[in-house]
């Protein structure tokens, strides 16, 4: 724990300039982004350059110009360091089916150099936090989904990196896994002190998890920033009441009752279930009084009152047009972002 | 402190489990040479099924026993019947058994290295210290070292049983030592041979098909030429005809350099000039081997 730093411009990733062409593709186009020490999220669609910038922080693939610092080591030569005190968690499947999650593990602590006994005990130790028990002695191939997501988690962390790069890990997750996975990939950093650098094509499970987001598109940066900035300026509230005989339509007596003190309440329209959840934009601490003392008045019960913090995906999508439409916006905000960086 | 629930615990306690204090981890960090050799022992020991399901165990260690019962027989007759030499001779027993040792070949190289692709293990390894060069090498040394494993281990029951029988000491250790070294050759040729087919697909029994083909379509190949060529009297191509097949290479080079009889028709083995030939072309397609699967291993990082 001692090693979490609390230092705001320590950085854990640094680019600059970052290019990475392909005979025919470019992947990474000039990106320079910093990234400090955190739960960072990396945004993109598919092909957006994401896997290929984690090959080159990883020093398995040369950058065809610009340079990278991982750890405040340089890319280009202390690979084998960098690659020493990072964990690797891939998006595709890699686990032997034949072998028992025990096993698989302990050998892959001894790949990142742990004497054996070391290997044993951290493998122990990492299959139990990611919540692997009894089932890590059987062979993986009778594992779920969840469970083979987990063996991969713990073989990224097992060598107790200082930071790890997760690749699409809720991946194939049904919404619990999700939920369990994002919520262990917190606890990356928050109980074990060790960086995360997550990537994700969905935005919004990764605003929930990440301190920072990073959006790219076709290799460029479209923004960096914390996740506080991306949400901050607005704020959904969704809320759903019963019905009672008095209020046979309990929403929209809600929906009249606090436009009568002056909130504009949008009704839920183009939501799935429109019309029993009203989303409304919450001003501040103020807001959750208001809401809670109108569904009080009227008698009747409120069955969720949620955060809808969907705001951070419409900010993509703006950013993707005006980027599209103009360069000069996106060189402004480029340095915008770095400005933002770690 | 950490106690150990069942399976079955609800999902809300599990996260009360979950919850037990990280340490981290502040001992040493032995690098790339141990990492190479944990992938060389792990491979090894893969090999012969070792720390793999039971059902992976079977072949590796029925063909080891099928490998060495005939030279436990030779071994009982020669002292039962107080011979006074083994009835086959150190050198030749792994020409007698290739099929056996291109049936383990055949199984295993897929094992060591298809499997890997298959289930897409190589980026785990490649995101770790070692280096293209440091994978290539410890898979290469683990098949070569079970190759010379299943190879020496009947020529040394041989030695043993020969000694029981006592047989002429210097002799024996003479026979025994060329043996080795002749077997030490083969491992490494077969090895890389049954590497570079295996390492082409990620399907472990295309690889064992292949692997097979290869070593048995060539020396029937090679054995019917030659056999051709002994009949119509033509014995100077039968040695150049056995440079197209391991097996017969290997052969050539023993009967030129390490005292044994040669089996080719005819019993007529290259000569000196001819053996030099032999030999550069066994080291070569070694060479070849390792250069060919490190092409094929700069390609598949992650």
């Amino acid at each position: 724990m001692a090693r979490i730093t609390t230092v705001e411009d320590v950085t854990v990733i640094a680019t600059e300039s970052l290019s990475k062409r392909f005979p025919r593709v470019t992947a990474l186009d000039r990106l320079s982004v910093d990234v400090g020490p955190g739960v960072t999220g990396l945004v993109g669609a598919n092909g957006a350059g994401k896997s290929t910038l984690i090959k080159i922080l990883l020093g398995l693939s040369p950058a065809t110009e610009g340079r990278a610092e991982v750890l405040g080591l340089d890319v280009a030569t202390k690979g084998a360091a960098i690659r020493e005190r990072v964990g690797y968690m891939p998006e595709h499947d890699c686990l032997p089916p034949d072998v028992s999650a025990t096993e698989f593990v302990v050998h892959m602590a001894r790949m990142s150099g742990l004497p054996p006994a070391a290997a044993r005990e951290r493998t122990a130790d990492t299959l139990r936090h990611v919540g692997l028990y009894e089932e890590r002695y059987r062979p993986i191939g009778g594992y779920s989904t969840g469970m083979k997501q987990r063996v991969k988690l713990a073989q990224a962390l097992v060598h107790d990196p200082q930071l790890v790069f997760l690749d699409e890990p809720t991946n194939g997750l049904d919404p619990v896994g999700r939920d369990e996975m994002l919520g262990l990939i917190r606890r990356i950093y928050t109980d074990f002190g060790i960086s995360v650098l997550v990537t994700s094509h969905l935005l919004g499970e990764l605003e929930r998890t990440c301190d920072h987001v990073v959006v790219v598109d076709g290799g460029k940066l479209l923004r960096s920033s914390s996740t506080t900035d991306f949400t901050q300026t607005t704020t959904t509230l969704a809320i759903e009441v019963t019905d009672t005989d008095e209020h046979p339509d309990g929403t929209r007596a809600v929906r009249d009752a606090l436009h009568a003190r002056g909130v504009t309440v949008d009704a839920g329209s183009g939501l799935p279930g429109a019309g029993h959840v009203l989303l409304l934009t919450a001003q501040g601490e103020e807001t959750y009084d208001l809401v809670r003392d109108t569904v009080a008045d009227l008698g009747l019960g409120l069955v969720r009152m949620e955060q809808r913090r969907h705001q951070i995906a419409e900010v993509f999508t703006t950013d993707t047009n005006t980027g599209a439409d103009t360069g000069t916006d996106t060189d402004e905000q480029r340095k915008e972002a770095v400005r933002h960086g770690g | 402190m950490a106690v150990e629930q069942p399976v079955s615990t609800a999902p809300g306690d599990q996260t009360r489990i979950h919850n037990i204090g990280y340490r981290t981890y502040d001992g040493p960090r032995l690098g790339r040479a141990y990492a190479r050799r944990s992938l060389y022992s792990q491979s090894l020991r893969g090999a012969y099924g070792l720390g793999r399901s039971v059902k992976s165990k079977v072949l590796p260690m029925l063909l080891f026993v099928v490998m060495c019962v005939p030279a436990a027989i030779m071994v009982a007759v020669a002292v039962a019947t107080k011979a006074n030499d083994l009835p086959v001779g150190y050198t030749r027993y792994a020409i007698i058994m290739q099929a056996v040792i291109s049936l383990y070949i055949a199984s295993q190289a897929p094992q060591a290295v298809s499997r890997d692709l298959r289930f897409k293990t190589v980026p785990l390894y490649f995101s770790r210290p070692i280096e293209t060069a440091d994978y290539v090498r410890a898979k290469y040394a683990a098949l070569a070292s079970a190759m010379f494993i299943l190879t020496a281990a009947p020529l040394l029951v041989l030695y043993v049983g020969a000694l029981l029988a006592k047989l002429d000491f210097a002799d024996q250790t003479k026979g025994f030592a060329q043996g080795l070294v002749s077997v030490a050759l083969l491992s490494l040729l077969f090895a890389g041979i049954g590497l570079v087919i295996a390492s082409v697909t990620p399907r472990r029994g295309f690889g064992i098909a292949a692997v097979i083909a290869v070593l048995t379509i060539s020396y029937g190949a090679v054995s019917t030429l030659q056999a051709i060529a002994d009949a119509q009297g033509t014995s100077d191509s039968i040695a150049w005809i056995g440079l197209f097949s391991p097996i017969t290479l290997i052969d050539g080079v023993q009967s030129a350099f390490l005292g044994a009889d040669s089996a080719f028709p005819g019993g007529v083995g290259p000569t000196n000039a001819e053996g030099v030939v032999y030999v550069i072309v066994t080291l070569g397609l070694i060479a070849a081997s390792y250069g060919l699967l490190m092409r094929r291993y700069k390609k598949v990082g992650l």
